[in-house]
């Protein structure tokens, strides 16, 4: 599953394309969402209350 | 009692009736549960599967939910990136039911695998040569990114929004739902294809192989588009269900009409593809097997009638749909909708149980399957469970939009 520490990993265009789209996929989804608690933490430390969205 | 956890402007029944109801639906989840702690106690020995007939009603209940599930991740595709915003009325909806679909699914392939302490081991000592593992690793984080779909949902609840933090995550969430919903549809294009990819590349069973293009058998594509043709149909068919057991109007007739026109241009291409794709294969994928066509409907269950009844149900369906009349008149629309959602279920199990089920050597003979209670009990499990979902869901969170609009409460 990780590169260099999972001892079946084997750097063919396989595990390439299999691995890599799953990372990105986590990445994308890992990064957005820490993004998002981030600036709800620092808004609300701030005080300011967002608007409605739908 | 609850009224504090209701969203503002919307009546709902009282407590006492709501709980009866879901200790109803109650019981039958139990029953599911019940029968699922045997498979996993006991082991798969408590279901009628076996070496050869390894993919069963587990498997049909799967591929079935996830492409009824589609329609989160099509109306997502079409509101966030192709920017139909009317879509937004029943976005959450679509997002709800996908929910309970893919968490069901992951919930059956949980008990399908027999040993779930080790359901691990399909991202660590990943198969990459295999399409399964693909779906494995879509399918877990397709799941991922409808719970943040779902989640601000859940913040909105009139008690959950007073709290600043969860009012500023779900307002940021929603800032950039698209980035999530653009990684869906990436995601589900690869696991719905890869599942149907699966069936097309058994070169061992004639009845599902198919010629492609490239390493991606017809069935890889046909998979994708049923899903996104079909599983729109699902998410209006409940809507209606929803619309009818509420007694109330719950999302306006454009935003109904709009999603059901591409779903019914989506099916009628689907079906175009999948008559054309069944030709072929009867014509010149099977003779050069080795196979006559009539081989593959020779048994008194599976017969021509389960083509007929597929190809009839999809091209019902997607007539009354692409055609204003048809979507207009409200009982051939429920017909089309039922139709659609007819088809692609029985598309799943011929493309799971039928496959299975025909003789593949010249001494062989019909492989007939009949599910244990336990196998019945736990299919049966996710329905009991996406009705409380659901029916929570609609209790407290502002699921539609346009309800209040749509029945003003004094």
């Amino acid at each position: 599953m990780f590169p260099i520490i999972s001892f079946e990993w084997v750097w063919d265009m396989s595990h390439i394309v299999f691995m890599g789209g799953l990372w990105y996929a986590l990445s994308v989804i890992g990064m957005g969402m820490t993004w998002c608690i981030i600036k709800a933490v620092v808004d609300t430390c701030q005080g300011n209350a967002a608007g409605h969205h739908h | 009692m609850d009224s504090a956890l209701i969203p503002k402007g919307v009546k709902r029944c009282p407590l006492p009736k709501f709980a009866i109801g879901i200790s109803a639906v109650g019981a039958v989840l139990l029953w599911g549960v019940f029968a699922m702690l045997l498979c996993w106690f006991k082991g798969l020995n408590q279901t009628n599967m076996n070496d050869y007939y390894g993919f069963a009603l587990w498997i049909w209940a799967d591929l079935a939910v996830i492409a009824l599930g589609g329609g989160a991740f099509f109306t997502g595709f079409l509101k966030y990136v192709v920017g139909k915003d009317e879509l937004k009325n029943i976005i959450n909806y679509a997002v709800l039911i996908g929910f309970v679909c893919y968490s069901s699914a992951l919930l059956i392939l949980a008990i399908d695998i027999g040993q779930p302490l080790r359901g691990w081991f399909i991202f660590w000592h990943a198969n990459v040569h295999s399409m399964l593992t693909e779906v494995a690793f879509c399918l877990s984080c397709y799941f991922g990114v409808l719970t943040i779909e779902y989640l601000p949902l859940i913040f909105e609840n009139r008690q959950v929004d007073k709290v600043p933090f969860f009012h500023n995550l779900s307002h940021n969430m929603h800032e950039i739902m698209a980035v999530f919903a653009a990684t869906g549809a990436f995601l589900s294009f690869f696991h719905q294809g890869s599942l149907g990819g699966v069936a097309g590349v058994l070169f061992g069973r004639p009845f599902a192989e198919r010629s492609g293009l490239f390493i991606w058998p017809w069935t890889f594509f046909l998979f994708t588009w049923s899903a996104a043709a079909c599983g729109p149909c699902f998410t209006l068919l409940i809507t209606k269900m929803t619309e009818a057991i509420t007694k109330k109007k719950l999302v306006k007739d454009n935003v109904v009409d709009l999603l059901a026109k591409i779903a019914g241009w989506m099916l009628f291409t689907y079906m175009v593809a999948k008559i054309a794709d069944t030709v072929y294969w009867a014509m010149v994928t099977t003779p050069e097997n080795g196979f006559a066509i009539g081989e593959f409907y020779s048994n008194w269950f599976y017969n021509y009638w389960w083509l007929a009844a597929e190809l009839g149900t999809g091209a019902v369906a997607a007539i009354i749909l692409v055609t204003r009349a048809g979507r207009h008149n409200k009982f051939s629309f429920v017909i089309a909708l039922i139709s659609a959602v007819i088809c692609v279920c029985l598309n799943r199990w011929v493309m799971v149980l039928q496959v299975m089920a025909v003789p593949v050597m010249s001494f062989d003979t019909w492989a007939l399957y009949y599910p244990s209670w336990q196998e019945v009990a736990t299919t049966i499990l996710p329905v009991a469970y996406g009705i409380i979902l659901i029916s929570i869901s609609y209790r407290y969170l502002p699921i539609f939009p346009q309800e209040h609009e749509l029945n003003s409460v004094e």
